[in-house]
């Protein structure tokens, strides 16, 4: 999907302007003076240009593009968060800028915009991934085509601020991984996870940050 | 043993437990209501007193006995009648799902066995999950079992695999309208989307995948569209303000929860169409529960899914709306199922959603014309979180 390339533009981006930069590219192939070789920043995807090529912006462009194919064929699933984020508006985690600058003593240091940032981006890349599984049947395993969201769009009715709570039809007192196992097994016939899958995980980040601002109620009926 | 039970098992050569006697005997009075006139009245109020007694149950009386009597006298609907409906049963191609025909299997056999046979049986939309040929062919083939005649409604499940090809040719044009005595039956196409798909290059599956998960927020609204609502009025030119209107739209035509889809958004555009006319009534599906609503001189009912229920949006209800109970997902038919409409002298209509696994509800013309004071269905033990 065309929404998910950005990022990879901008790779492509760093390595022309470097190549700008430094018009004598190091990675000229010594033995073949007819050609010179154009890397990725990512270090590994490379083409091959002729030499005298006419420094101009078609020519870039030309470039650009032979590596964007490339790098896009080596990495079908880069982006995925991007599709998830537009097609299910997944809601984002708490924010903690205000505590940029603050020391935190010998575990972390000074906290930082960049902390912050990375607190952010990886526990709301782990609800991602939850809202990934939660609207797919074969992430689910299910043999009949079923995923979570045909009963529970953007994870409506699945209340975890209830849990834990006595489910007598289980026999025994509920955690929310447990109602989502029982609902992976029977309505959408799948394989159950291990309370430490990383589906798990990200199904329970998912449905979490669906009812951020609840307050929680453990055993509510 | 008690002399009553000597005489019911007598009369009974299977023995039937309390609950089975007890759900067929729902089911029989609920068939007696479908043409409730004085005398079926008295045979069925009789009928289910009867039951109580030879069960030996005489002070127990079921939640679900009719206190009123039938209207009396005709009107532009002669004296009135009754007809059923099925919807969004989402089938899969039968090796990948059996679950979901099974139960449009069991919502078949419903309509089947109601006595009286309703006029018409109507389809609501969403016959298939991904629009495939082999889906709709699935379902066609389960509904040319229905005995009573049949009326089809499209859905966006059936429709952005091949934006209708298929469905047209098995089901005809659709948007189309009937006269059904003395009543005016309108179908509409409800579910047209602003193209989404070209900008970002998605094939069919893609695009079938996308309308397909209701809470994707890459999809347009759906809308009746420019031209069929010049359709609607160039229809409704010759029908005069008395003549009762029944509209079916796949979707809500009114403007409940965007991010569900759960709107139409010309829905302003297509009520103005329908406000000349003295009793209108818009029948839906799409939402999957029991939902009421009422603008100005509309009068709107859902309809029950046969495949999955829907969690009530968390904003938008409308206040006319009481809730079904929360389904119970220990039960896998919890929450669907089918229903009838009656359709009275007057034209307006009372509207059964037939539960499976629990009580009916009965949502009624006078609870909507009195703006919610009489007739007040009970409100659900469990409403949603």
């Amino acid at each position: 999907m065309k929404k998910l390339l950005p990022m990879a533009l901008i790779l492509v981006v760093s390595a022309l302007t470097a190549r700008a930069q430094n018009p004598a590219t190091p990675n000229s192939t010594p033995t073949t003076p007819a050609t010179k070789t154009v890397k990725l920043c990512d270090n590994k995807t490379t083409v091959q240009v002729p030499a005298d090529a006419p420094k101009t912006r078609a020519e870039g462009q030309k470039i650009s593009d032979a590596l964007m194919a490339q790098w896009k064929e080596a990495n079908p699933n880069t982006g995925w968060e991007q599709g998830e984020v537009e097609a299910h508006q997944v809601i984002p985690p708490a924010d903690n800028s205000a505590l940029v600058g603050v020391g935190q003593s010998s575990t972390y240091g000074v906290v930082t915009q960049q902390t912050v940032q990375v607190w952010k981006n990886e526990t709301y890349k782990t609800a991602l991934y939850g809202s990934k599984v939660f609207h797919s049947g074969d992430e689910l395993g299910s043999e009949i085509g079923v995923s979570c969201d045909m009963c529970h769009p953007r994870a409506a009715n699945t209340h975890p601020e209830t849990y834990p709570k006595f489910q007598p039809q289980l026999g025994r007192v509920a955690m929310l991984r447990d109602m989502i196992n029982w609902c992976i097994e029977h309505p959408v016939r799948g394989k159950v996870l291990a309370a430490d899958d990383p589906k798990m995980r990200a199904l329970e980040a998912y449905i979490i940050a669906q009812r951020k601002g609840t307050p929680l109620d453990y055993g509510k009926r | 043993m008690s002399d009553s039970k000597k005489t019911r098992h007598s009369k009974t050569p299977h023995i039937k437990s309390v609950e089975t006697r007890y759900l067929e005997e729902r089911q029989s009075l609920m068939t007696g209501l479908q043409h409730l006139d004085r005398r079926s009245f008295l045979k069925v109020s009789t009928g289910a007193m009867a039951a109580a007694v030879a069960a030996g149950a005489s002070n127990h009386f079921h939640s679900f006995l009719p206190i009123n009597v039938a209207y009396a006298g005709e009107g532009p609907a002669g004296p009135g009648f009754t007809f059923a409906y099925i919807s969004d049963s989402h089938l899969y191609i039968k090796k990948n799902n059996e679950r979901f025909v099974r139960q449009l299997l069991r919502a078949v056999d419903d309509v089947n066995k109601l006595d009286p046979q309703p006029d018409f049986v109507f389809y609501g939309g969403d016959l298939a999950q991904l629009g495939r040929k082999e889906e709709l062919d699935l379902g066609a083939q389960i509904l040319k079992s229905v005995k009573a005649p049949l009326h089809m409604m499209v859905g966006e499940h059936d429709w952005f695999y091949d934006l209708g090809h298929h469905w047209n040719e098995l089901f005809g044009p659709e948007n189309y309208s009937f006269d059904h005595k003395g009543v005016h039956f309108v179908v509409l196409m409800s579910v047209h989307e602003k193209d989404f798909w070209t900008a970002r290059g998605m094939d069919p599956a893609e695009r079938m995948h996308t309308v397909a998960g209701l809470d994707n927020a890459m999809q347009s609204a759906f809308e009746v569209g420019a031209p069929q609502r010049d359709w609607l009025k160039k229809d409704l030119a010759n029908i005069s303000t008395s003549t009762p209107i029944i509209v079916f739209s796949h979707s809500p035509l009114y403007k409940l929860y965007r991010p569900w889809n759960f709107w139409t958004d010309d829905a302003e555009d297509v009520q103005s169409i329908l406000k000349p006319y003295d009793h209108v009534t818009v029948l839906h599906g799409h939402t999957h529960q029991v939902l009421t609503n009422r603008i100005g001189n509309i009068q709107f009912h859902g309809m029950l899914s046969t495949a999955w229920p829907w969690p009530y949006a968390p904003q938008g209800l409308p206040a006319l709306t009481v809730q079904m109970n929360r389904p119970n997902p220990f039960d896998s038919n919890d929450g669907l199922g089918d229903g009838t409409v009656t359709v009275h002298p007057d034209g307006l209509v009372d509207k059964l959603y037939n539960l499976w696994n629990r009580n009916p509800m009965q949502v009624k013309a006078s609870y909507l014309s009195s703006g919610g004071k009489s007739d007040v269905p009970a409100a659900p033990t469990l409403a949603s979180y």
